[in-house]
């Protein structure tokens, strides 16, 4: 900061340090050979001037060994920055096993932000200090893209997909969020804030803010009302699959190949049944486009995160509590 | 196809230090009418004329290149779509269609070739055959198109489509139109360069020392022929061996 | 040491053997083709740059109280679309290189003089499709055009600016193509590959690019336009369609087309370089090489604009790395033009000034671009101030810095004219000043996080907008010095002989302005491109 300007953002998540960290070396790395070749220039520019223009530069056309040293110098150290880089960026696309999750979703010219307990916001989301949250969300229209620069975090909300984003926040206060994907008129006004708070200060907010139903209550209804139950058993032997305990396993689909139930999979799911049919099973599940929102689908998630698998006795999903779910990997 | 090197064409070669300096009307030897000025030879210009074209066959390829990006991606995403729209379109109709514009690309050569041995009246007529086969090609391809639209199969505000896969079946006629409008139009595009080379030939241009646009139109035609036979199975043969379940 | 004192007699030359309107709309001559695209051209920077002083006036203050959001939006599509389709891509290649390539490779005129007017006319109708679309109502996709907004819910001009803009790219086309025939087929007697100008091997490599790649956007343009205007469902995701798939078509030609933007200007700091040390350029082959290899590798990395944009890690991965090799070939590049310094015999007039201008800004541009292949700060820093920075140090203090040198270095030439040294190098100096003060702030702003296309911004972020803005108008004075001086130096400026800055090539082996039809005589080669060591100097 110089007076009041700031020149440098502030370090709020876990990821933050280590981006930066691979910026100061870039800036090193980067900063050194431009000097150089400013310098060198310069240098030449100065010490082999000639204002008459009448003569001629030494006969000199060429240096193999040169050629090669700085070809293959700028290349190892390319190879140095990209793995580093790549090193910083898993750390970035790859949540750790147990987040608080979070969704979200964006459209012209808000983010909802929707907590598991149910409490719902617009263009603020409150977080705990310390605590790994992820973001999952997407888009009702045009592409947007979260952005929280303070965690160094981005993806871009794709209408017809899910993106995510984590994060560990470090430091409690308040933090920017920017759309950072050109969404039309207000795309500058798609911002809002991020809070973190101390754990127990996050409780009381949890508490105090108006809650909706938990997400996995509203999923739970919208399981019954869209009729998915009668065909999802719970101990199977249903048209469809069991769906008790399978959030995070391994399906075996009709084509021969599996595929991870993950979020994706299960929206996927919902809106373009036959995409990923089950192996054993017929395509005989309508499509449910146009009859739940992203926010529904969202519910429908939680809702079916919370089965537990089909030994246990078939019973009602608790409403949870805010404890973070597990994330199955 | 023949390569039309002709037999004049070889003073051609760099090594002339032609020598434009009295007055610009430089030649001291007879020049072809057809040889511009800022080359030095018919064989030069000729050359000129071959790569130029295969380079803007390569762009041609590059701008359809995008269309079969796109089918691609889809296809792998939507097997059964890809498979239910293929159904719709009428696999004889486009066989016949493929067999016209194979049978096109024969009579062309055959033009080409004509105009290669100085045959001014065959090389029109088989100019005119292509013609008609290329016309051929575009009246089927009305009807079919024509049918679509009875259908309401034109993606769009109109399209109608039943089953769970219409949407993604929207996006296959999407492409479908796409692609074979792109054709269509490069065949409507080739019509046209054809009659200005059958004109030439009647108005007796050609020589077996310079017969370049016909041999250039004539890449032309065989490259549009070429996009079709790639067409025609993308589009219409998807999983016709199998009923989809 | 320039020229001749004595007016000399007005000789025969391409200007002035024929004079009416016609003979200059109806030109097939490659250097009247030249003159024609270095007005459109500048034409079209001016308008660019007037939609830039719009955006760097209304970011001074944190709210948007100059213009209404939508017209902002509109500003900054616009600025993108004139300065990328109607500056960037042609202004090296159909100025300079329609003018000097035939001339330098000992040709009379290019392969297809006829397809060459041809270009220019597709240029101008694009040009009058695009301005059309801007003048009645405007387009406010973002120059990157991204699906679905620019499919289903802008409600700007889309189509008629996406007709224009395909038309326009077949402009390119057709001149890349009759490049790479000229190359090939029309070189004089003696002028193998490896005694090309360094320009033509940049030309060369250009022109694969253009061919390539530029047909990519054009049917990409279309597929949005159909989606726009008929409803087809191509990126609509409410179909399924994958508006992702649109990016990777968009940046397959578009990453590729900034090499059609930097390379030419390369190959122009390879002449003047070389003539302004009196010396080889080193590594004459490696730098050859270079422009090819950056041809080709820059056809591999597109996807480095998707890093944020849903593609698979792995697949970022591959496209990272691929982004740090594009890298080398540049880095090369420099080095070898440093080289060409040592030793040599420097020689600072204007075009050597712009030459500095480049190596400076090209430096910080190029190696902020690793910042970007970084996919861990690519992360934070995709979509903000940090890319606008980025690529505006290569594209103007790059390229358009370039484009200036070659003006300057070729003016005399085209012109049979001299213009001010000294309001040259001013002009020089006031570009590279204004420009460093205009973007260098935004690299700071981009790692606090400012997103692009902002049209209001946190009042933190005020300070670092109004720095860039006061540069911008020093910029601004830069750029519009030359018109003056260029248009002065016309009438009054000293006359140009053949070879006003003792350089070798064969364009300076004959008089300026050039004959109609470029050399009286074939000229036969017998040496390599940069033979300076070899003349006794005399300065013509």
């Amino acid at each position: 900061m110089l007076s009041g300007i700031p020149l440098f953002p502030e370090q709020a998540s876990t990821l933050a340090p280590q981006v930066d960290n691979l910026y100061f070396f870039l800036l090193a790395v980067t900063a050194f050979f431009a000097i150089l070749v400013v310098i060198l220039v310069a240098v030449f520019a100065i010490k082999y001037r000639d204002d008459t223009g009448q003569k001629v530069g030494a006969p000199i056309t060429g240096s193999v060994p040169l050629e090669i040293g700085w070809s293959l110098i700028p290349f190892l150290v390319a190879m140095a920055i990209f793995v580093y880089a790549t090193v910083v960026y898993f750390n970035i696309v790859r949540p750790p096993a147990e987040t608080l999750e979070v969704y979200s979703t964006g459209k012209r010219w808000m983010w909802r932000f929707q907590h598991i307990d149910g409490q719902s916001e617009i263009n603020e989301l409150h977080v705990p200090k310390g605590q790994p949250v992820r973001v999952t969300f997407t888009s009702e229209d045009v592409l947007h893209s979260l952005y929280m620069p303070a965690f160094r975090v981005k993806a871009d909300a794709i209408p017809g997909r899910y993106s995510s984003i984590w994060f560990t926040a470090t430091k409690t206060g308040t933090y920017h969020l920017f759309c950072a994907e050109y969404c039309g008129t207000k795309h500058s006004g798609m911002i809002g804030t991020i809070t973190v708070m101390e754990p127990n200060d996050y409780q009381a907010w949890l508490n105090s803010a108006s809650a909706g139903q938990p997400m996995a209550a509203r999923g739970e209804q919208l399981f019954q009302q869209l009729a998915c139950s009668s065909c999802h058993l719970p101990d199977g032997g249903g048209r469809g699959p069991s769906l008790s305990g399978m959030f995070g396993k391994q399906i075996q689909l009709a084509n021969g190949t599996s595929v991870t139930a993950d979020d994706s999979y299960i929206r996927e799911s919902i809106l373009t049944p036959h995409a990923k049919l089950v192996n054993g099973y017929q395509a005989v599940m309508p499509t449910f486009q146009g009859l739940v929102n992203e926010e529904g689908v969202m519910s429908l998630i939680e809702y079916i995160k919370s089965l537990p698998p089909a030994s246990a006795p078939a019973a009602a999903p608790q409403a949870a509590n805010a404890t973070p779910s597990t994330q199955g990997e | 196809m023949p390569n039309g090197h002709s037999i004049a064409a070889h003073a051609g070669d760099l090594g002339h230090g032609h020598d434009p300096g009295h007055g610009h009307d430089a030649h001291a030897h007879a020049h072809h009418p057809a040889l511009q000025h800022h080359f030095e030879t018919l064989g030069q210009q000729h050359e000129a004329s071959t790569l130029g074209m295969w380079i803007f066959l390569v762009t041609e390829v590059m701008f359809f290149g995008g269309l079969f990006a796109a089918y691609s991606l889809y296809r792998i995403w939507y097997p059964v779509a890809w498979a239910e729209g293929s159904l719709e379109l009428d696999i004889m109709l486009g066989g016949i269609n493929t067999i016209v514009l194979i049978g096109s690309s024969v009579t062309m050569a055959m033009a080409v070739r004509s105009a290669q041995t100085g045959y001014r009246k065959a090389t029109i007529n088989w100019l005119l055959v292509t013609m008609a086969l290329g016309l051929t090609f575009l009246v089927i391809k009305f009807f079919e198109y024509k049918h679509k639209w009875d259908l309401n199969h034109i993606p769009g505000a109109n399209f109608q489509f039943e089953g769970p896969h219409a949407p993604h079946v929207e996006i296959f006629l999407s492409l479908y139109f796409a692609m074979t409008g792109l054709h269509a139009l490069h065949m409507l595009i080739g019509f046209g360069i054809l009659s200005t080379i059958a004109w030439m030939a009647y108005k007796n241009r050609f020589s077996p020392e310079w017969y370049t646009p016909v041999e250039m139109a004539g890449l032309y035609w065989h490259f549009v022929d070429i996009v079709w036979i790639f067409l025609f199975p993308l589009l219409y043969l998807v999983d016709r061996a199998h009923h989809f379940a | 040491m320039t020229t001749i004192t004595t007016e000399l007699p007005a000789s025969r030359n391409y200007l002035n053997h024929q004079h009416t309107v016609a003979s200059w709309l109806l030109s097939k001559d490659h250097k009247r083709i030249g003159i024609l695209y270095l007005i459109t051209v500048t034409l079209a920077f001016f308008i660019g740059g007037l939609f830039a002083a719009g955006i760097r006036i209304e970011l001074t203050t944190p709210q948007g109280d100059f213009v209404a959001a939508d017209t902002y939006n509109r500003l900054f599509t616009m600025h993108g679309i004139m300065m990328v389709f109607f500056v960037l891509i042609p202004a090296v290649p159909a100025i300079l290189g329609n003018f000097v390539l035939p001339l330098q490779i000992g040709a009379k005129d290019v392969a297809f003089p006829k397809l060459n007017l041809l270009s220019w006319y597709v240029f101008v109708i694009g040009m009058i499709f695009t301005l059309g679309a801007m003048i009645t109502g405007g387009v406010d996709t973002g120059w990157t055009f991204y699906t679905p907004y620019s499919s289903v819910y802008s409600s700007s001009n889309v189509f008629m600016t996406g007709i224009g803009v395909f038309i326009t790219g077949f402009s390119s086309i057709l001149t890349g193509l009759n490049f790479m025939v000229t190359i090939h087929r029309m070189r004089a007697p003696g002028m193998t590959w490896f005694r090309l100008p360094l320009l033509v091997w940049a030309l060369y490599s250009t022109s694969l690019v253009q061919v390539l790649a530029t047909p990519v956007i054009a049917i990409t343009v279309l597929m949005m336009a159909l989606e726009r205007a008929l409803g087809f469902g191509i990126f609509d995701p409410r179909l399924g369609g994958d508006p992702v798939l649109f990016q990777h078509l968009f940046w397959f030609y578009s990453h590729p087309a900034v090499y059609i933007m930097i390379l030419p200007p390369m190959g122009v700091i390879s002449e003047v370089i070389a003539c302004f040390s009196r010396k080889n350029v080193f590594g004459y082959s490696f730098v050859a090489f270079s422009s090819l290899a950056i041809a080709v590798f820059g056809f591999l990395v597109w996807a480095h604009h998707l890093f944020v944009a849903g593609i698979s890690p792995y697949s970022a991965m591959v496209f990272s790395f691929l982004s740090f090799a594009v890298a080398i070939p540049s880095a090369v590049k420099t080095f070898n033009w440093t080289a060409t310094l040592y030793k040599g015999a420097i020689w600072i007039k204007t075009p050597m000034v712009f030459v500095f201008g480049f190596l400076g800004l090209f430096l910080v541009g190029g190696l902020t671009g690793l910042f970007l292949a970084s996919l861990g700060l690519d992360v934070h820093v995709h979509d903000t101030y940090f890319v606008v920075a980025h690529f505006h140090y290569i594209m103007v203090g790059g390229a358009i810095m370039g484009f200036f040198a070659g003006l300057h270095y070729w003016w005399p030439k085209m012109t049979g004219r001299m213009y001010s040294d000294s309001l040259g190098k001013l002009s020089g100096l006031l570009i590279f000043v204004g420009f460093n003060l205009t973007f260098f702030p935004q690299f700071v702003l981009g790692y606090l996080g400012m997103p692009r296309r902002y049209h209001v911004y946190p009042d933190e972020f005020q300070v670092l907008n109004v720095l860039s803005s006061a540069g911008a108008s020093v910029l601004a004075v830069g750029y519009l010095l030359p018109v003056f001086y260029f248009l002065f130096s016309l009438k009054y400026g000293a006359r140009a002989g053949d070879n006003p800055w003792g350089a070798t090539g064969l364009e300076w082996k004959t008089q300026s302005p050039p004959l109609p039809e470029n050399f009286p005589v074939t000229p036969i080669v017998n040496e390599g491109a940069y033979e300076y060591s070899k003349r006794e100097m005399k300065v013509a």
